[in-house]
């Protein structure tokens, strides 16, 4: 198996408190990790440091290297064309005050696409992965901030596949939308996979079991339990506050 | 449909997706002009600063002498006999116009912010902010311009005295151009009280007005304070409106309907007049460096008391 | 059955009282302002006209019209605002965007503050001894242009401050998510979200300018000029400053002449400042999110 990322010896904080304690992790190509944890166990912060989020931030200390293709993201200055390299799907939905169009195309505008063919076949492709062009392709021009919370949800995931990302990070994508679409999406993800990696983030313990070619759990900002879902989800832990977790007896 | 999701993420490599993009020049250029740009205020506040010294430094390494600059009654920058700069008199006509339009001013304007933030509709909130801010669009000269021509014959008549021009009028139209910046700082202050006091002295039973005095008056003491800090900055400062309505006369007034005059008129009347260079002109410039360091400690108190307790 | 005891009634009362003291109060507050514009309306009417506005004053400004003022005025303005527009924006976008919340931003902010604060006729003293004399502009409508624009600057800057600031952060994470830099995401998220705070406070400080007197004392406005400006390192003469002019300086002005001039300086500020709150209130309904 490839490993797409490495994360090595990550330490993050954010002023006083560690969030992210010396973490190592390998994500493999084409697998749908799926990490889970309490809340504040520091699954967030992860995501984020993985397209460098965490550059806008002031107050974050970063320690350790994340690699991706073998390559430190930290190698360029400029982190944007990582960020197109990375999609991010953020748990509360975000329409930016434009069209639906204008939405989905922003991301290669801002890469200097400028053909209109081209726009136009990229967002009815990723409005389609969504799940999200049935509903809006008679009004395309309206207001994307006018739809509802779930229909934004998925436009905040075809942004974040107009891209064409080489990982998809998902941080509690499910939380706005509901269980029709959940599915609708989780199918969808099932079959990107075929191209691209997924790390997700999720609070649906069920969704991890569903979805996850393997499952991490996290807790006070390190992974306790990294395996394969069998094992996992068949009681095969190596902390005793995983399978807790699992059986809902905590978080 | 699920048929017919595209899959082919990477195998088409578009062109766009693939170029690395280097911070173009331009975007630099662009960010190193915002960088210089936010620094512009502090430039000229220290330019300020810088040019008003320049021009008064001769001054006050030459004739500059603190007891008379300070304690002399006697301004008389073009006698032919005896040159003198004693700004005394100009102190005390700019104290008691701002001391008496803060008198008049401060009560009103904090009873204003509290029924404007505290007992009124919505409605008419959005009607009285509209009003304030009218108010305060109206420029200085017309201000000075209402007391010559509507105040001055007000006071003539009223109290029955030879001149309306004086520290009495000043005051009024001090306390009418301060009124909205005074209660537009009260009832941010007020706002800045969490709904959550108010709630819970009311669940206890407490009245509206019991709330106003026993809750949120101590609460947002401190922004009060600065909302009259401010509005003693404003009447310091002002200098057209005062230039014609305190009758500009160089004495200690005995009472409110005398005419006095301040530290900004004297600058306002004279400095057109001074030749440039010479030491009347650079006496000038020393009062507006007092002016400038007075307004200086009135906001930076004014903002310690918004900003620096609250942390 | 129940009845409120006396003792809360009169508590009732006493609020009752208070309320209408304070509502009274505010009342009479406003008074004043409104009786100033309608004696100023009264008196001024009747010698506004056409005339009035578009001629030359002349006998000594006793007579005639308020033209070359009101063109002063205007080149004033204009200048101020195309100066200070650019800068103050800039410096917004750059204590919104960029500046760390540390010690040298408190100090920005501090002197923001201070330019705001400072006696107008100090600002004048500095455009005196640095646009007029330093840079060697000579009393011109450059010089008192820029005095304005400084004067201008804190309020420019803090009205686009407040409205870069009600942009969401979430907007700004989703562009920066997508591989969209700083800058474009100041320039196709932030800015064109916050353009009504902007024209707002640009229209506001159009006002403020043009009713300002002592800022242009002595760094430009002329009493009289028999002559308009022919270019921006040309005098001119301004109708805030003319207004002064003809109530204190000459003898002879019939009152309704400068009741005129003042009604229409003031009709020209208030009808600036309406399209402002227009404007406020018409982007408010707008408003995309």
């Amino acid at each position: 198996m490839i490993k797409k990322i490495q994360i090595k010896d990550l330490t993050v904080n954010y002023g006083s408190k560690d969030v992210i304690h010396s973490l190592n992790l390998d994500i493999y190509q084409n697998e749908i990790l799926a990490i889970i944890g309490p809340a504040n166990s520091g699954k967030s912060s992860l995501l984020k440091c993985l397209n460098r989020m965490t550059d806008f931030n002031n107050s974050a200390r970063i320690t350790g290297d994340i690699l991706l293709d073998d390559e430190s993201i930290y190698k360029d200055e400029d982190s944007t064309f990582l960020r197109r390299r990375i999609g991010m799907v953020s748990p509360l939905p975000v329409g930016l005050p434009m069209t639906i169009k204008e939405n989905v195309t922003y991301a290669p505008r801002m890469a200097g696409c400028k053909d209109p063919a081209e726009l136009d076949a990229i967002m009815e492709d990723c409005l389609k992965k969504a799940a999200l062009w049935d509903e809006v392709k008679d009004r395309l021009n309206t207001l994307a901030t006018k739809l509802s919370g779930g229909q934004q949800q998925r436009l905040t995931i075809a942004r974040a596949l107009s891209h064409h990302p080489e990982v998809l990070c998902l941080d509690e994508f499910s939380i706005a939308i509901d269980p029709v679409t959940t599915m609708k999406i989780e199918a969808v993800l099932n079959e990107l996979k075929k191209n691209i990696t997924i790390v997700m983030v999720t609070n649906v313990i069920n969704q991890a079991k569903r979805l996850g070619d393997r499952t991490a759990m996290m807790l006070h900002g390190k992974i306790l339990d990294l395996n394969t879902n069998e094992r996992i989800f068949g009681g095969e832990v190596t902390d005793i506050r995983t399978k807790d977790y699992i059986e809902g007896l905590f978080g | 449909m699920e048929a017919k999701i595209a899959t082919e993420i990477n195998s088409a490599p578009l062109e766009w997706r693939q170029r690395k993009s280097k911070k173009p020049l331009s975007e630099k250029i662009i960010e190193g002009l915002i960088k210089g740009g936010g620094f512009s205020s502090i430039v000229f506040i220290l330019a300020i600063l810088f040019f008003i010294l320049k021009e008064a430094y001769p001054f006050l390494v030459g004739a500059f002498d603190f007891k008379e600059f300070f304690f002399s009654t006697e301004w008389n920058p073009a006698s032919v006999v005896k040159i003198k700069y004693g700004t005394f008199a100009i102190l005390v006509g700019t104290l008691m116009v701002t001391v008496l339009s803060m008198l008049i001013a401060v009560p009103l304007g904090l009873a204003c912010a509290f029924y404007i933030s505290e007992f009124c509709s919505p409605r008419l909130r959005e009607t009285y902010k509209i009003l304030i801010e009218f108010l305060a669009a109206i420029p200085s000269v017309v201000w000075g311009f209402v007391a010559i021509m509507m105040i001055n014959p007000l006071i003539i008549n009223l109290f029955d005295v030879p001149i309306g021009l004086n520290i009495l009028n000043a005051s009024i139209i001090l306390a009418l151009m301060s009124l909205p910046l005074i209660v537009s700082v009260g009832e941010d202050a007020l706002r800045a009280v969490p709904e959550s006091y108010r709630e819970a002295a009311e669940a206890m039973g407490a009245t509206k007005w019991e709330v106003a005095t026993r809750v949120l008056l101590p609460a947002a003491k401190n922004g009060l304070m600065a909302a009259a800090l401010l509005g003693v900055g404003r009447a310091l400062g002002e200098t057209m409106a005062v230039l014609m309505a305190t009758g500009h006369a160089i004495q200690i007034p005995d009472s409110i309907f005398e005419p006095g005059r301040t530290l900004t008129a004297t600058i306002a009347a004279e400095l057109g007049e001074s030749p440039k260079g010479g030491e009347h002109y650079q006496a000038l410039f020393a009062i507006g460096l007092m002016l400038f360091i007075i307004s200086f400690i009135v906001n930076v108190s004014a903002d310690y008391l918004i900003r620096g307790r609250r942390k | 059955m129940f009845r409120p005891s006396h003792e809360l009634t009169k508590k009732e009362l006493k609020e009752k009282n208070y309320q209408n003291l304070l509502s009274t109060i505010t009342f009479f507050l406003f008074m004043p302002a409104l009786i100033i514009i309608f004696l100023l309306f009264l008196k001024g009417y009747p010698a506004l006209s056409w005339d009035f506005i578009f001629q030359d004053p002349i006998n000594g400004m006793t007579a005639g019209g308020i033209f070359p003022t009101i063109v002063g005025t205007f080149w004033l303005v204009i200048i101020s605002v195309i100066v200070s527009c650019p800068l103050g924006v800039i410096a917004a976008i750059y204590l919104s965007e960029y500046a760390a919340d540390n010690k040298l931003n408190r100090m920005i902010r501090l002197a923001i503050l201070n330019l705001a604060g400072v006696p107008s006729i100090v600002h004048a003293l500095f455009g005196l001894g640095a646009f007029v004399l330093f840079l060697n502009m000579g009393t011109s409508i450059l010089a008192a242009s820029f005095t304005l624009a400084v004067m201008n600057l804190p309020v420019i800057i803090t009205s686009t401050l407040e409205s870069l600031q009600s942009v969401p952060l979430s907007y700004r994470e989703a562009s920066w998510n997508v591989g969209a830099s700083k800058l474009q995401t100041i320039r196709h998220i932030v800015l064109p979200n916050s353009i009504p705070g902007i024209l707002t406070g640009l229209v506001f400080s159009v006002g403020r300018s043009a009713g300002e007197t002592a800022a242009i004392l002595f760094t430009g406005v002329a009493f009289y000029l028999p002559f308009l400006p022919k270019s921006v390192f040309d005098q001119c003469m301004s109708l805030s400053m003319h207004l002064f002019t003809i109530s204190t300086q000459v003898v002879g002005v019939p009152d309704a002449y400068p009741f005129a001039t003042a009604l229409v300086l003031i009709l020209l500020i208030l009808s600036v400042n309406s399209i402002s709150v227009g404007l406020r209130y018409y982007f408010r309904t707008r408003r995309k999110w």
